[in-house]
């Protein structure tokens, strides 16, 4: 029997387009473009002009503020420009652009750190100066996440390495391909929050990686790691699902888990932690799954922050379809919590886990429908909210009543918008309800 | 029988004489003073409670005018005679406020600048600005979904073909709920009286803007040239009008602009029924002697 949480749903997961190609190293393009708010928080400040020559993991950017980080080229170039270009999220935002030196090479003139000697305060100062942010999707700064509070204590590490998200495998070749920094971040991780117990998450329809990690963890019993297999249901790589899944435990409402004593981290954010630390490569390249039906060839793609999307999709050969107005949905991270895209002229940036062209058949125009109150998105939410309610409030524009419906526990999952049959965009809705109760609540 | 039906009377009178002293008791006792005007004002105010006085609804505008810290004219909804008869009613000065009307500050509406993308989800602005910003091509610009058309209590709101919410100037009542409810912040309440206006929110510059949308401000800076000096000023690559200033402004800012995004606005912004457009771009030539831009 394998651990779960209760409720969720099982898309079709399409995974195996992706899950057995190696990640690929992609090489150089012309242009990169570095948004200076790739992560929560405050925007990072500059510090290169128009015209400056800058080195492969030299720092350009510098944090605004204490949620914020860093940011570092990812290439051999001169800044051509810093101005206001787009960005995944839709705004136009302050961005670096770099143009690449044509003999720019994966060189990087860095060296290790010793990490053992640093203490708690240090760690999180390197965290933040590397630009380590959360790779899961939300790109969360890892040093505000990783400075644990005196009066709390992080008593269970956990590992996400679910990847819940249909299409993508990113964190699975991660996984599969460098255990080693794996297993060398939790055991840096351990060595400054001293957990009592760690445990990694793994769905149980990524055997290979089980496999590979279980290994990596029999030479490290030291570190005690326990390999969880995990039910292959969505949201299981949620924070909250997670821990109720390995620990039973339900994060109650209107905390967070470091309330709890828990603490989860992506599992690809460890390793890029153990690369930093190991070989001082600051966060300047990702793993991004793209993929999809309209994809010629579906890849893993080690990709340097910055490359635009037209870049990426050529290098997987492009569309199937010529015309992409018509037939085709670009979206940035998973089918259901991804941002659809307009444009092809963004990054990709510290977040994206995946891009995905979805043809005409996943994506087929659906029409919305009354709430027929079928009570199936109750079966599906995994917070045990009652979005069939909820939806109903916010078509009458009731947005502060949602918020004795427990709106704000709503992590935008969007089961309930997948189950539903009449098709009502709960999720849609329910963000523009806590946009609106944000903003309320500020003036 | 007639026994107990008397004593059911007597109950019944007893009980309504006690609480009728109780009542009367506590009349006498909790009595507040409240100006008999007030209510007299609140009949003759509109009834609306729309807030475009700045009071939460038309009791509460009587309060303040009765009090006398607030002219009768502050109400914008009401007629002029209705006005008259509050201030003789009063003995106040009618206090003449300047008409308001809720101004767009963008002019790009589906022709100008274009829809990049299909959007399949619920037709309302706000949640299509949480899908990506929204699907036409500037990040800033209107939607044209109308949530502006649907919030106005005044029918003062009307979407015209190019999708851009004209706004009846007559009607409009500056009560503000077209600026709370825009999802990117497009209306401003301003005075009848200041005639220019910047009808871009573009942050971009240049060729950058002007690939986006055909009216955009590309922040070339001829208007703050052709103004009197401090009247404009770019900030931030947009036109930005010192209104203190407002009896300086003449047209002649606008008459180098080269995309239009400054206008002299002397009526409504847009034309409500708009005129033949042409989608393929600015210039067009029509026949063989006419040529329209």
């Amino acid at each position: 029997m394998l651990l779960t949480f209760t409720n969720g749903v099982h898309p079709q997961e399409f995974k195996s387009w992706t899950n057995n190609s190696p990640v690929e190293r992609l090489p150089f393009f012309a242009d990169y473009v570095i948004p200076l708010s790739q992560h929560i928080g405050a925007p990072s400040k500059s510090l290169v002009r128009k015209g400056q020559y800058v080195a492969r993991g030299e720092k350009i950017a510098e944090p605004g503020a204490y949620v914020s980080v860093a940011y570092h080229s990812p290439v051999d170039g001169v800044v051509s420009a810093v101005e206001l270009a787009e960005h995944p999220g839709g705004k136009m935002v302050p961005s670096i652009k770099i143009k690449a030196d044509p003999f720019s090479s994966q060189r990087l003139e860095k060296k290790p750190i010793d990490w053992k000697s640093l203490t708690k305060k240090e760690f999180a100062d390197h965290l933040q100066n590397s630009g380590m942010v959360g790779l899961g999707g939300a790109a969360f700064p890892s040093h505000v996440k990783f400075a644990v509070p005196d009066d709390k204590k992080c008593d269970y590490l956990i590992i996400n390495g679910c990847e819940c998200e249909p299409f993508l495998t990113a964190d699975h070749r991660v996984m599969a391909e460098y255990p080693l920094e794996v297993m060398r971040g939790i055991e840096m991780l351990q060595y400054f929050l001293t957990p009592k117990k760690t445990f990694i998450g793994i769905e149980a329809n990524k055997k290979d990686a089980i496999n590979i990690l279980q290994l990596e963890a029999n030479k490290h019993p030291e570190l005690a790691v326990e390999i969880v297999s995990l039910e292959v249901k969505y949201p299981q790589g949620a924070e909250k699902m997670l821990i109720s899944a390995i620990l039973t435990n339900e994060v109650p409402s209107g905390t967070i888990p470091l309330d709890g004593g828990y603490l989860v981290s992506n599992v690809g954010t460890v390793a890029a932690i153990a690369e930093y630390f190991d070989s001082g490569k600051p966060l300047i390249e990702r793993v991004v799954t793209v993929s999809g039906s309209n994809i010629k060839r579906p890849a893993n793609l080690l990709v340097p922050i910055g490359t635009s999307m037209q870049e990426l999709l050529n290098a997987c050969g492009g569309f199937k379809s010529s015309d992409f107005g018509d037939s085709a949905r670009i979206l940035l991270g998973g089918p259901m919590m991804g941002m659809a895209q307009k444009s092809l002229d963004v990054p990709v940036v510290k977040g994206t886990s995946g891009v995905l062209a979805l043809g005409v058949l996943e994506v087929p125009g659906r029409n919305t429908f009354q709430c027929i109150r079928c009570g199936r998105c109750l079966e599906a939410c995994p917070m045990f909210l009652n979005p069939s309610t909820l939806g109903l409030l916010a078509k009458k524009g009731l947005y502060e009543e949602m918020l004795e419906e427990n709106l704000m526990d709503c992590m935008e999952c969007a089961s309930c918008s997948y189950v539903c049959p009449s098709g009502i965009p709960l999720v849609q809705s329910f963000r523009v309800a806590k946009a609106v109760n944000r903003e309320r609540k500020v003036a | 029988m007639w026994t107990e039906i008397w004593v059911a009377v007597g109950i019944l009178v007893g009980l309504g004489l006690t609480f009728a002293t109780v009542l009367a008791l506590a009349n006498k006792q909790f009595w507040v003073y409240e100006d008999p005007r007030i209510d007299q004002v609140t009949d003759l105010l509109p009834g609306t409670n729309c807030g475009a006085c700045g009071q939460p609804g038309c009791h509460a505008f009587a309060e303040v005018i009765v009090d006398g810290s607030v002219l009768p004219g502050k109400c914008t909804v009401s007629s002029a005679e209705k006005i008259e008869e509050i201030a003789e009613f009063l003995g106040v000065d009618a206090g003449k406020e300047e008409k308001r009307v809720a101004r767009l500050q963008c002019a790009g509406g589906r022709m100008e600048d274009r829809d990049k993308a299909d959007y399949q989800g619920q037709k309302t602005c706000r949640e299509l600005a949480v899908v990506h910003g929204g699907n036409r091509g500037c990040a800033w610009g209107c939607l044209g979904l109308a949530d502006c058309e649907k919030v106005c209590t005044f029918n003062s709101i009307k979407m015209n073909d190019n999708e851009l919410p004209v706004v009846d100037i007559e009607t409009c009542t500056a009560c503000g709920d077209c600026v709370d409810v825009c999802p990117k912040d497009l209306f401003t309440i301003m005075p009848i009286s200041q005639k220019l206006i910047v009808q871009c929110k573009s942050l971009l510059e240049g060729d950058l803007a002007q690939q986006i949308c055909s009216v955009a401000c590309d922040a070339c800076g001829r208007c703050v040239s052709d103004s009197i000096p401090g009247l404009i000023e770019m900030h931030e690559n947009l036109a930005v009008i010192d209104y203190s200033r407002n009896e300086l402004a003449s047209p002649s800012a606008t008459w180098r602009c080269p995309t239009g995004a400054i206008q002299w606005v002397t009526e409504q912004q847009f034309k409500v029924a708009s005129q033949p457009l042409f989608p393929l771009g600015r210039v067009e030539v029509l026949s063989d002697k006419q040529v329209r831009l």
